[in-house]
This record gives C-alpha cells, structure tokens and sequence, in this order.
C-alpha cells in the first residue's frame, strides 16, 4: 500500500490497515503524539478504528522533550 | 534607540507603535539552553522591555556546540547558565531589564515569576516543567510558546488561554522516557529553526498583532527535509483538567511533583530537597575538604565534590546534581553519604 507520510512517499505492508498497526509498525506507539489522516485528528480512541487507506496521506506528530 | 532599532520599525506589522509595545513588555523564559539562549538574544536584540531568564544548571563543554550565549570560560568556570546568559545579554543590549535566576521551577517558584509577565517562553528541557507552565499560563491567562527539539526534529506550538487548547489537551497522557538529547543528539539548526518560530510567535503576541498568530502545531525534521502543520483546534477539550470548565491546575499540586529528576543531554540526577532552606555553601565546602579521596572545588553559586568516580555539585538552593549516573537511587545514596539531607 502507497502513503504520503509527512509529505513523503512511502510503500507499508498489507498487513498494516488502521493507524494503530501504522504507529506499531514505525514504532510509535509508545510515544505521545498526534495523527492526521487526509487533513483530519484521528482520535486517539479510535486509532484502532480509523482504517488507512491507498495513497492515504498521513501526518504524524510526536512530542519530544529536549531543548 | 531609533536607529538601533530602524530594520525592524521599517517591518510594517511591528512599526512604530510596535516597537514601543516591545519596549513595555516583560518575557518569561524558562531554561536557559539551547531554545533558551537562542530566544533570550533575538528578544534582546529586538527591544523587549525586561527579559527574565530562569535556568537550574551551569555551563559544561557538551553545551557551547550549540548554546549560543556561553563562552569557554563559562565552561571552566562551571558559571550558573541564568548568570552567563544575562551578563552576555547586558553586553548585547544594555538598554533593556534583564534578569538571570539561578532557579529549579517548581509549583512556588512558577507562581512567582508568572506575576506581572505578559508571556512565558518554553526552553525547558522536560514535560513535567512544560505542563507546571502550562497550568500557570491558564489559571494567569499569560500566553506561552512550546518548543523542543531532539535530533534533527522539532515542534512548536503557541498556547493563548482561552482561545486555542492547552499543552494538556494536545499531548494527552504524559510520554514516559521518549528520546532526549541524551539519547539521540542534537544538532544546532534544529535548535535554530524551533527558537525562530517561537521568537516570532512572542513578537506577535508581543505587538498585539493577534490574528497573525500560527495557531497550528508546527513540527519538521529538517535531516530528512521534512516539513509540516498540524491544525489542532479541534483538540480542545471541554473536561481538560487544565483549560476545561471545571479545571482544577492538577500539575500545581505537589501531589503530583516529582522531587528527582534525569536531566536532559546529561548524565545526570538532579535531588531537590523537600527543605527550602538555603544550604550554607563555606560550611559545606569545608565539611567536604575532610573526606578522604575527595576533591573539593567551588566558586559562590555552587560547591563541587569529586569522589568515587562521580561528580556532586550543590547550589545555594538547596539542590544537588550527581553527574556520571543516571540512577536515581545510587544518587540519593551518593547525597545522602556526602551532602545530607
């Protein structure tokens, strides 16, 4: 499956279908942050929920701390 | 005082009328590293009125490769970071009030400093410090400017109580452990593009030029040449403990303050002890000399112990930095066997 992720073109595995399993599989998981998919929040309830899609375009958002 | 500032008064939305408003203002930055010192000098260059600036640590190597305001003598001299940044501040403009504190910001201290401030600048370098402010800025209504970066990447977001959603609202639960510059380095751009969008972000609020304000989260990765907002309006939530109807500032209750904590870039555990005392720093010097093995230094701000292949360093506050661990119950030993409670 084709993603436009931040921008870039990138090419993810089938198995890979909502925005949890796209977080697990860039190891995102564990990290605050926020998702975007085609311009709307994903709630984070719902990330299991929330399908992702060919040539889906995909924001992701992670707080660090540093400074 | 016109020609120092001529460039920017040209600046249409700033002007004049602009200019003086900068003049009258008064900005809060908390830390005084790399976001803090690349900050604190755009903001003294452009005229803000009175800049305080707060910072619990001192000048070590690993920072001069990109905290802009420090020396190498900084670094020798182990200066307290809030005591070079101001000097260095002064020498660049002797003009406006600034004003350096040697200060861990905690519930009491933030409660303080936010008192006559017209914004709080984020340069801190941990969440906890980000949602103490970010629950002073909503129960004060001062507006503050997130910043962080590690690595390549960054992010910036500007909070205005009451018309955007809070810290709180936008990061959810609090990260545990997550990547700091400890772990995955830092490179100066980064550093740089995080202190333009948050300067900018304090300029406008500064001027009153509100419609102007960003009002997105911004983040990038600028290794990898990526850039992007993030519209997040929609992430404010009505029963946020910090920005909703019924908040209650849950991140200035002690119930819910850390007394330790791993500093960020360092190997390091900092102890604040839960005495607000100030700790006589001759009678501690001197108690040190006498411990075998030891090598005892200090200047006024702080005493410096070297032992058991460790570096213990307390300041007048009260507070110690174990340097070399990272482990939080080996630095209370190594506190409690050397300095005491």
């Amino acid at each position: 499956m084709k993603l436009f992720i931040n921008g870039e073109e990138m090419i993810v595995p089938d198995d890979v279908t909502n925005v949890e399993e796209l977080l697990d599989y860039f190891k995102l998981n564990n990290k605050a942050g926020i998702v975007e998919r085609n311009q709307v929040i994903v709630d984070r309830s719902l990330h299991a929920e929330e399908a992702v899609t060919n040539e889906d375009r995909i924001e992701i958002v992670h707080f660090v701390g540093g400074g | 005082m016109k020609e120092r500032y001529s460039r920017q008064i040209l600046f249409s939305p700033i002007g004049e009328n602009g200019q003086r408003k900068l003049s009258e203002k008064h900005v809060l930055l908390i830390g005084a590293g790399a976001l803090g010192t690349s900050n604190a000098e755009m903001l003294a260059r452009a005229g803000v009125g009175k800049i305080t600036v707060v910072d619990r640590d001192y000048v070590e190597w690993s920072n001069l490769q990109r905290q802009q305001l420090f020396t190498e003598r900084d670094a020798v001299e182990r200066i307290p970071k809030a005591v070079a940044a101001a000097d260095q501040l002064r020498e660049i403009n002797s003009e406006i009030n600034i004003s350096g504190k040697i200060m861990d910001v905690s519930i009491h201290e933030i409660e303080e400093l936010v008192e006559g401030v017209d914004i709080m600048i984020d340069a801190t370098d941990n969440f906890e410090t980000r949602l103490l402010l970010n629950d002073a800025s909503q129960k004060y209504q001062v507006p503050w400017v997130y910043g962080a970066c590690t690595g390549s990447y960054g992010l910036s977001y500007t909070v205005v109580p009451g018309q955007t959603p809070c810290f709180s609202c936008l990061l959810g639960s609090v990260p545990m452990g997550g990547e700091t510059c400890d772990t995955v380095g830092i490179i100066s751009p980064a550093v740089q593009i995080v202190a333009a969008y948050q300067t900018t972000e304090a300029l406008k609020l500064l001027v009153e030029d509100y419609k102007s304000l960003r009002r997105n989260l911004f983040y990038f990765d600028i290794w990898k040449n990526q850039q992007s907002t993030i519209k997040v309006e929609k992430l404010k939530k009505d029963d946020c403990p910090s920005c909703g109807q019924a908040c209650t500032y849950p991140h200035l209750d002690p119930v819910n303050l850390s007394r330790t904590a791993v500093l960020c870039g360092r190997d390091t555990v900092q102890i604040r002890p839960a005495n607000k005392g100030k700790r006589n720093l001759d009678e501690l010097f001197d108690r040190l000399q006498a411990i075998e093995g030891g090598k005892v230094e200090g200047n006024s701000f702080l005493v410096n112990l070297t032992i058991e292949g460790r570096r213990l360093v307390a300041f007048q506050d009260g507070r110690v930095l174990i340097h070399d661990t990272k482990d939080i119950s080996e630095a209370k030993t190594l506190y409690n066997r050397y300095i005491g409670g």
